[in-house]
Parts: C-alpha cells; sequence; structure tokens
C-alpha cells in the first residue's frame, strides 16, 4: 500500500530486537545508521531495546556540537525515542565509569547495568543487533 | 538529471521522490508550489501540521513517523485533529510523508 506508513495495521509477531551501540557518534555511519533501524524497527510495531557500551555511550553524550566536523548532529533524536514508544535504554555500567561519566552527563534518563546483567538481558532477544 | 520544483523567482532541487534535497532551501513559497503541483491549495489546517512538522524537526532533527504525527498532534492541538481521519483528509496520499514533503523535511523513517 503506497502512502501507508510501515507501522499501520501490522499483525505479525512482535519481536524482541536488541540494538546494541559500541562506537562513538561520529567518525563512522554505525551509530546513524543504528538509530535508523531502531525507528523503522519502532515503526514496524517490534520490541525495540538499544544498549550503550563501550565508545557508545558517547552518543548520549550532553552537548554535542558537529558543525565542526561538518555532520548533521542527530543526537537530540535520541530525545524523541519516547515518541516511538522506545523506553528502553541500557548503559553499561564499567563502559560509562571508565570514561568519567555519569547518568547526568546524558541526554535521556537510562538504566545503567552491569555486564552481567546486560548479557542476561541479550540472552532473552529474539534478534541482537551490534553496531 | 535532478528534478526541481519552479517558484516565481528560482527552482529548487528535490530528490526522485520529490523532497528538497537542502533542507536550507525551503520557505513557505516552496511548500505552496509543491501542493499545487499536487493539485492542493494549503489552508490554515493545512500549515498547522507542516509547521508543527518543522518545529518537531528543528526540536528532534527527526521526520516523525505517522503513529508519532498522529499522536503529538493530538496531545498539541486536541484530539479531533490527532486522528488518521483527519489528517489523510488533508493530505491524502499519507499524512507524515506528503506533509513531510511540503514542509521541506526528509521522508520518515520508516516510511514505505
Amino acid at each position: 500500500m503506497s502512502g501507508t506508513q510501515a507501522g499501520e495495521g501490522g499483525n505479525s509477531k512482535v519481536k524482541r530486537f536488541m540494538i546494541v551501540n559500541r562506537k562513538a557518534p561520529y567518525g563512522t555511519i554505525y551509530a546513524l545508521e543504528a538509530l535508523e533501524v531502531v525507528l523503522i524497527g519502532a515503526a514496524f510495531d517490534q520490541d525495540v531495546s538499544l544498549v550503550f557500551a563501550d565508545d557508545g555511550v558517547y552518543q548520549l553524550k550532553k552537548g554535542q556540537q558537529t558543525k565542526d566536523i561538518g555532520q548533521k548532529n542527530f543526537s537530540p533524536t535520541y530525545r524523541a525515542l519516547g515518541d516511538y514508544d522506545v523506553e528502553k535504554l541500557y548503559v553499561e555500567r564499567e563502559s560509562l565509569q571508565a570514561r568519567g561519566l555519569a547518568p547526568e552527563d546524558l541526554l535521556v534518563p537510562v538504566r545503567v547495568l552491569g555486564s552481567t546483567e546486560l548479557s542476561v538481558l541479550m540472552e532473552e532477544q529474539d534478534v541482537v543487533l551490534s553496531f | 538529471m535532478t528534478a526541481s520544483v519552479a517558484l516565481k523567482d528560482k527552482e529548487v532541487a528535490v530528490d526522485e521522490e520529490g523532497y528538497l534535497v537542502n533542507l536550507a532551501d525551503w520557505n513557505e513559497d516552496v511548500a505552496r508550489t509543491m501542493a499545487a503541483d499536487d493539485g492542493i491549495a494549503l489552508t490554515d489546517n493545512h500549515w498547522e501540521v507542516i509547521n508543527f512538522l518543522r518545529e518537531y524537526y528543528a526540536e528532534y532533527q527527526v521526520a516523525p513517523a505517522i503513529r508519532v504525527l498522529t499522536k503529538a498532534i493530538g496531545k498539541k492541538l486536541g484530539p479531533e485533529k490527532g486522528n488518521s481521519k483527519y489528517l489523510y483528509e488533508l493530505f491524502p496520499y499519507g499524512p507524515a510523508k506528503q506533509a513531510c514533503r511540503y514542509a521541506g523535511l526528509p521522508k520518515p523513517t520508516g516510511c514505505i
């Protein structure tokens, strides 16, 4: 159906997708692509969660300025995830601490979990995509 | 080969689906011309949605999917406007797709 959004009228099985972000927001296309996958998954009414680990925690850092590298600052989009009913955002505690960051430094409310807890969550997913 | 929309004084480039190539090219004339090319004269009700989308994009850097748009319009402008029927009457080609195009935004992610 042209002109119809993917999310409407979907009746196929909802799967649990976990998107794992491990790279810094700029310098590669991974972070932006992962975000696109999240939005597409949400538009298809899937159960989508996000993990930020390693340098991926920088994706959520407040105060990003990209003017000098000539790239779009897409970090405000993380604040729109709630509108897409994407509310499960997990940040790995070890990665956050190793970079001297705290939850207050991040753009959106997250749950901070240790790597052991995260691995349990990963086990529960239908699909885990790593970026 | 690039497509374009012809305004009174200049042409602005659009992609193969009619979305602006450079978002900075947008002005109200662009929206009116795109709509006129579709046989639509923009009313205040259209502008309300177009302006809403532009504000949403300025805030979040993303063109909202239809479900998000419908919900957010409902929150801001009331339930009589935040429903698919109302929005499809204004934008019969798909409210998110068509209104985002007139608003000079990219095609919403997740739109088929």
